[in-house]
């Protein structure tokens, strides 16, 4: 294997790395519209969030009585981080998200771009924003894994497995369960499926909840790689907008596969042009928008 | 609307005709001193509330007065954000009557500051940023660079680096004007000790993932990785050098501009071995020990080379002004330049007509974690380098005031 | 009556203004213009036109550099400084436009937002844009090459600005009439009718496309406009001009002014922009007092100041209520027409 070769493959790999972390954020968005007809702008804080109650779970209970000595350890973290953030989103939900559903849909973004700035500044008052390292990374993931081309660290491989576990999990629960049928049928005809008996009410928090658990769940996952810090989501979520927009909401599998060859299509960006890398996404959006202007996986009702 | 804004005008050119306030004693009765720095970004565990801290410390060990007049210090966060900084500055030389700014930290914001206070005749003592450019093209009558810069630090740390073996280097730089600065500074000083430059690549300024850039510095083949960045981009890169397993591949990492709370949040584990240069290090000598643990006291951290210089040019700005006999900005700088710097932060210190605050830098080895005693045990002095040696003479800078002059 | 009224007002108000700087910091009075016009344009797009965009800094910001450059660099006065931002920024809005508006209500604000992305990055590496130190040590230079605008008169003890000072003023009035003239014209009607009800205006013979497209290049020249002046007080082009929080702010001073009235977005700039300077010492909980503004405003304060205060005044006089519809944004045409929570709020 040439040089050239090799340095595409690791910064591939690197690439699909943050792939995975579109993915996952992106399949939030796409689940959470696909219910409730918002874009949640306030995703990226709830990936922050996550990776904060990893980091003081870890640091910080143990000032706490009763749990004095108590570490929250990463696989405690993993299952606690998107639990404790799905039932704040659902609180959320069910205090302010759902006066607006009567009203147009811009109204959920603003009042989410709200949210995110408030929990965005609530974390800057306390924790540094360029990070805290998270030092809880179990000993197992530790290490470098011999790929061939290059050694990658065993953490980071983890990380992509995890991610696309969950992703392909999610998409089986929609498209494959009953659960999911109800969801699918909800996003249809709520009138309808309440009829049946369904509370969709309830359906629509716990999916507002579910889709922000998926964010706090990466935000958990990135933590050991990046360093915790108040503005991750901030950089993260507008990334994810135009991944959401290349993809077409509406489409899991899409807003899946979508994340993936975008975070592919940086990491190859940073061998061929590096300057380029932070936009070649966004000029990629630009394209798809002038070729297909519903996504590439987006149905044409959803678009115009 | 026309007339109104006529009358308005021959009002104020009337009036702005007025004899300005008496230069001598202390104008507006009080000075004030005003500490804009970093509250909450990557350089806040540098300067941010320590900085204020150590002004504070500085004002009440004066004595709270300076000639009869009470001093207050006023803070504020720049969140490394250029605009922020200059509209603070403006709005406290104008409104408040700021007499001198104090810290800066990130060179956009200083330069950008700087530039506010020669407009305005505010003196602007600089501890936190580093790009030459202030005592060069950039200088200002009222600008004193009082710590360290780019062009010192690399002149200290990279030819001792250079000379133990790294021939070869690859560059990780922050992508504004002071990593830039360093960057180059430090590459001339490799060359012209027989080094050679394979590469560098610029990363945006707080940056959470080093990753791709890692893995071209490794694939550069580069005996060192020199980073020219700081605080936290920096311990971000050294980490996940070590992710990377590339400390272990035989390459050395170099920080070009690394401070004391770096090297305390990487841990001695991390770090160890690391060679850089600091115009500051508590554990120097008595004075410092007493001042630095006095400081500690008071926040809980030992103090940065930017705390501490925060402190001396205070308290130094404030003596100034006792032998000036006035606050007067011109009077003030007269009697800077003709004072002798020395205390617990400042070797054999002087400030230069270009602004430079020239004074000892020392190139110092982060400690074994089996050498440390202490939580706070973090460095040995390898070597102190007198200030003609590690700052740029002046004969080779670019400041019109030097040229002016001769 | 309310004609004349109305005119008395303005007339105090313009005297207001031109008094101010002797009361008030003039920076500060600059930097309300600025943001109050950049507020105003925004309005005509989200107010009147019902379209949400969330990329507006990129005008803003784009047209602040292009002044900064070419003051800067290439020897421009002022004025003319200005007018190639705003030219800029015009032409700016017509690429956005043609890639965006077509799609409505999230899509256009995503995709908006995605484009200001692109301009910030742009900001960020060209050579000519300083990166992280933004572009410095822009000259306020001389108007008309004949007024010194960086002239500063010392008055009992304070330091004013005042050319430059009316010189914004100046500028500001000029867009507010435009932006006024603009919503009262024809042109204005037809663009409120696709708000309230865009299919109906196509099946009036509309080319609904190519107007909404008008009002964002007119919208996006504005912006510009107040951006290119920024710089000038400022001297300083920077990130944060471009930065995606610049386009929440406008979106908050429209909203919580009060969307799709004259007035309203002046106020909810002078509000905003006072908050901000007047908590910067409180460092981030500045963030989290706009996001806290942000949620109320939208629970239960959509009309803005302005909205609910002439609804106030209305139900008063004329014993009526204006329906809750009016002034809101664009967006149930979105895909599906009932969301599908619709039934399920109560």
């Amino acid at each position: 294997m040439n040089f050239f070769t090799r340095m595409v493959l690791a910064q591939m790999m690197l690439g699909l790395n943050n792939g995975a972390f579109y993915a996952i954020l992106s399949l939030g968005l796409a689940v959470i519209f696909g219910q409730l007809n918002i874009i949640n702008f306030a995703h990226g804080a709830f990936y922050m969030l996550g990776a904060f109650v990893a980091l003081l779970g870890y640091t910080s209970l143990s000032v706490l009585p009763g749990l004095a000595g108590f570490h929250m350890n990463y696989w405690e973290a993993l299952l606690i981080a998107p639990l404790v953030v799905g039932l704040l989103g659902m609180l959320i939900e069910r205090t302010m998200i759902r006066h607006l559903y009567k009203l147009g849909n811009l109204y959920g973004l603003l009042l989410t771009f709200g949210i995110a700035l408030i929990i965005q500044g609530l974390f800057t008052n306390y924790f540094n924003v360029s990070g805290t390292s998270y030092n809880a990374m179990p000993d197992i993931l530790r290490g470098t894994v011999n790929l061939g081309f290059m050694r990658f660290p065993t953490y980071r491989l983890w990380s992509i497995i995890i991610s696309l576990g969950v992703c392909l999990g999610t998409w089986l629960i929609v498209e494959r369960t009953k659960l999911g049928s109800y969801l699918r049928a909800g996003t249809e005809n709520a009138d309808l499926v309440q009829a049946f008996g369904v509370n969709v009410p309830l359906m629509i928090s716990l999916t507002y909840g579910f889709g922000v658990g998926l964010a706090a769940f990466a935000g958990v996952v990135a933590a050991p790689i990046y360093s915790v810090s108040p503005i991750m989501g901030e950089e993260m979520i507008i990334t994810v907008f135009a991944v959401v927009v290349i993809g077409g909401m509406g489409s899991i599998m899409g807003a899946i596969i979508t994340g993936l060859c975008l975070g592919m299509l940086e990491g190859l960006t940073k061998v061929i042009y590096p300057p380029a890398a932070n936009t070649v996404i966004f000029f990629m959006m630009i394209v798809v928008l002038l070729v297909k202007p519903t996504g590439l996986f987006g149905k044409d009702q959803y678009g115009e | 609307m026309k007339k109104h804004l006529i009358q308005a005008v021959a009002i104020v050119l009337l009036l702005g005709l007025a004899p300005l306030a008496n230069a001598a004693g202390i104008r507006n009765g009080v000075v004030k001193i005003g500490v804009l720095t970093d509250m909450s970004g990557v350089y806040s565990a540098i300067g941010g509330k320590g900085s204020v801290v150590a002004a504070k410390m500085a004002v009440a060990d004066f004595g709270g007065k300076v000639l009869g007049k009470p001093i207050e210090v006023l803070s504020a966060d720049h969140q490394n954000k250029p605009d922020i900084a200059s509209a603070k500055a403006r709005d406290w030389a104008d409104t408040d009557h700021v007499d001198m700014i104090i810290d800066l930290l990130n060179s956009g914001c200083g330069l950008a500051v700087q530039k506010i206070g020669a407009e305005k005749k505010v003196i602007i003592i600089n501890t936190g940023a580093g790009a030459t450019a202030l005592t060069n093209e950039q200088c200002s009558p009222y600008g004193i660079h009082y710590v360290y810069d780019t062009y010192a630090l690399p002149k200290v740390a990279a030819s001792s680096i250079v000379k133990h073996g790294g021939k070869t280097w690859f560059f990780l730089t922050a992508d504004y004007a002071f990593g830039h600065s360093l960057e180059e500074n430090t590459a001339a000083f490799v060359k012209a000790d027989g080094g050679k430059i394979l590469g560098q690549v610029l990363h945006p300024l707080s940056t959470s993932d080093f990753s791709s850039y890692l893995l071209q510095a490794q694939a550069s083949k580069a005996k060192v990785i020199g980073l020219a960045n700081a605080g936290g981009d920096f311990i971000n890169a050294v980490k996940q050098a070590r992710e990377f397993g590339i400390v272990k591949g035989g390459q050395t990492i170099a920080g070009l501009l690394v401070f004391l709370t770096d090297v305390k949040s990487l841990g001695l584990e991390a770090a160890q071995g690391m060679e850089f240069a600091t115009a500051f290090y508590w554990d120097r000598n008595k004075a410092s020990r007493e001042w630095s643990k006095r400081y500690f006291a008071k926040t809980g951290a030992m103090p940065t080379m930017d705390q501490a210089g925060v402190y001396s040019g205070t308290m130094n700005y404030l003596k100034a002004i006792k032998a000036a006999g006035t606050d007067d900005p011109d009077a003030v700088m007269k009697a800077f330049r003709a004072m002798k710097i020395n205390d617990f932060f400042a070797v054999n210190g002087h400030l230069r007509r270009d602004g430079t605050m020239v004074h000892d830098m020392f190139l110092v080895k982060v400690k074994k974690p089996s050498e440390s005693k202490g939580p706070w045990d973090l460095l040995k002095i390898v070597r102190q380098v007198p200030g003609d040696q590690a700052f740029m003479p002046m004969s080779q800078g670019n400041c019109p005031l030097v040229k002016g002059k001769k | 009556m309310e004609n004349s009224l109305n005119k008395k007002l303005l007339v105090v108000l313009l005297l207001i203004g031109l008094g101010a700087p002797f009361v008030v910091y003039p920076v500060f009075l600059m930097q309300l213009y600025c943001f109050a016009l950049f507020a105003c344009a925004f309005n005509l797009l989200l107010g009147y036109t019902g379209l949400l965009s969330f990329g507006h800094a990129a005008f803003f910001g784009g047209a602040a550099y292009i002044t900064g450059y070419l003051v800067k660099n290439a020897g421009f006065t002022p004025e003319m400084g200005i007018l190639a931002g705003t030219l800029a920024a015009a032409a700016m809005g017509f690429v956005f436009g043609i890639l965006t508006i077509r799609r409505q209500g999230i899509y256009f604000a995503m995709i908006t937002l995605a484009l200001a992305q692109v301009v910030y990055f742009v900001a960020l590496k060209a050579p000519f844009t300083g990166g992280e130190d933004g572009l410095q040590n822009v000259p306020r230079g001389k108007l008309l090459g004949l007024v010194n605008l960086g002239r500063t008169y010392h008055l009992a003890g304070k330091s004013l600005e005042l050319n430059l000072y009316y010189f914004v003023f100046a500028i500001f009035c000029a867009g507010f009439w435009l932006l006024y003239r603009t919503i009262n014209s024809p042109f204005g009607q037809v663009i409120k009718a696709i708000r309230e009800n865009e299919p109906r205006a196509v099946s009036l013979g509309y080319r609904v496309e190519r107007i909404k497209l008008l009002a964002f290049v007119i919208s996006a020249a504005l912006s510009g406009t107040a951006g290119a002046t920024k710089t000038l007080v400022f001297q300083l082009a920077s990130l944060t001009d471009v930065s995606w929080h610049t386009s929440g702010d406008v979106v908050l001073m429209t909203l919580l002014g009060g969307l799709g009235t004259v007035a309203g977005p002046v106020m909810g700039a002078f509000t905003v922009v006072s908050l901000q300077t007047g908590l910067s010492s409180i460092g981030s909980w500045v963030t989290v007092v706009i996001g806290a503004i942000f949620v109320i405003c939208v629970l239960l304060f959509r009309r803005g100041f302005v909205g609910e205060l002439s609804r106030i005044i209305k139900k008063v006089f004329e014993g009526d209520l204006p329906s809750e519809d009016s002034g809101r944004i664009q967006g149930r045409q979105e895909g599906k027409q009932a969301p599908g929570p619709g039934a399920a709020s109560g």
